[in-house]
């Protein structure tokens, strides 16, 4: 069978990457596994570096943009975002 | 006297058990508040014969009375002292019933809701909406309880677009005795969680719009207490460290709308952002 991506998404308290994560998803697509909403509460890493370290390879990282005019109190979507994959 | 026709504001009134001023102030922080084991056994009971049968809808914008006939089972519930006071801090006297709807968690159903924010994006800056959420029965950890992100509320999201977070830190899973009501702020990320049990698990939703501005509805003797500054400081675990501070910024913002007091601050931070001594000298 070739090898299937498994992704999972880290939200960390700030842009460092070696920052606490503060929110996790993961998606399995092996088929292994079905991770869903609200079915963990502790998080797999303590920070983003801690995953590198077992091997999660990083494949992006949100941009740091600044907050539209007139926006800049706004609270939205998590800003520190990082994908990680691992193949297997 | 219009009320006295009207029914609901007059019941409610006699009653009521009001919110203080604290417990406000926890409300704006988290965007709930928990009532546990409110509804009498006898009534959660009769709640699991009727709403496996489903609670024909009303049109959007019903008065309370008029959806909800005396004696019938949503105006018993929301005439409850605990629930009935806590409504009327938070949405006031008269609120309008925007809809209802009885929601079903299938026994090992496999799947959960993706988190999310009812009906759109909602940035009101001084008036909100509550969801009322209702459940009969116990809830035990593998039934699915609700997912509630506490602080979420005051995020500027759109519905499901929030789908692509799994778990956040400090989010809550309901558990809860049976007769448990929840009122939300209608920005709460929330979902159903997966039904991991062999029993159906039923929740009675009831969104409510205001009529009247949210202003010092509940008890406000303890409006000058420190335990309100302290609910209103409070942090929760998935803030980032900026936006954690943006988000007493903007809960600042928010109990200023409910007191009327443009003076209340935390640790400064309105007060100092909005510090314009050139506007004031040409004023």
């Amino acid at each position: 069978m070739s090898l299937r991506q498994q992704v999972l998404v880290l939200y960390l308290a700030s842009s460092a990457l070696d920052s606490p994560v503060v929110g996790w998803s993961r998606y399995d697509g092996t088929g292994e596994s079905q991770p869903t909403t609200g079915d963990s509460d502790s998080p797999p890493y303590p920070d983003g570096v801690a995953a590198l370290r077992d091997g999660w390879r990083l494949i992006q990282a949100a941009q740091l943009l600044p907050p539209h005019p007139g926006d800049e109190y706004g609270t939205s979507f998590l800003k520190h975002e990082f994908f990680f994959e691992q193949l297997s | 006297m219009p009320h006295n026709d009207h029914g609901f504001t007059f019941r409610c009134m006699r009653t009521s058990t009001l919110l203080s001023s604290v417990q406000l102030a926890s409300f704006v922080a988290h965007g709930y508040l928990r009532l546990d084991a409110v509804v009498p056994d006898e009534m959660n009971r009769e709640a699991l014969e009727l709403l496996p049968l489903g609670i024909p809808g009303v049109p959007y914008g019903t008065p309370v009375a008029d959806a909800y006939p005396e004696g019938s089972f949503p105006r018993r519930l929301v005439e409850l002292p605990e629930v009935a006071g806590a409504l009327r801090g938070l949405v006031g006297p008269d609120p309008e019933i925007d809809h209802h709807a009885v929601h079903i968690r299938e026994p090992r159903e496999g799947h959960a809701q993706h988190l999310h924010g009812d009906a759109i994006i909602d940035v009101r800056p001084d008036a909100f909406d509550v969801q009322l959420m209702y459940y009969p029965q116990e809830v035990t950890p593998d039934m699915g309880g609700t997912l509630v992100v506490p602080g979420s509320h005051l995020r500027r999201t759109n519905e499901t677009d929030t789908g692509r977070y799994q778990n956040l830190s400090g989010q809550t899973r309901l558990v809860c005795p049976a007769g448990t009501v929840l009122l939300l702020h209608h920005g709460i990320w929330h979902g159903g969680r997966r039904n991991d049990s062999d029993r159906h698990r039923y929740m009675f939703k009831i969104r409510f719009n205001p009529t009247v501005p949210q202003v010092r509805l509940w008890d406000t003797a303890d409006l000058d207490s420190s335990d309100v500054t302290t609910e209103l400081s409070r942090s929760f675990p998935w803030y980032e460290w900026a936006t954690g501070r943006l988000e007493i910024h903007n809960r600042v913002r928010l109990w200023r709308a409910l007191t009327g007091d443009d003076s209340f601050d935390v640790e400064h931070w309105v007060t100092r952002v909005t510090n314009r001594p050139g506007q004031r000298s040409h004023a």
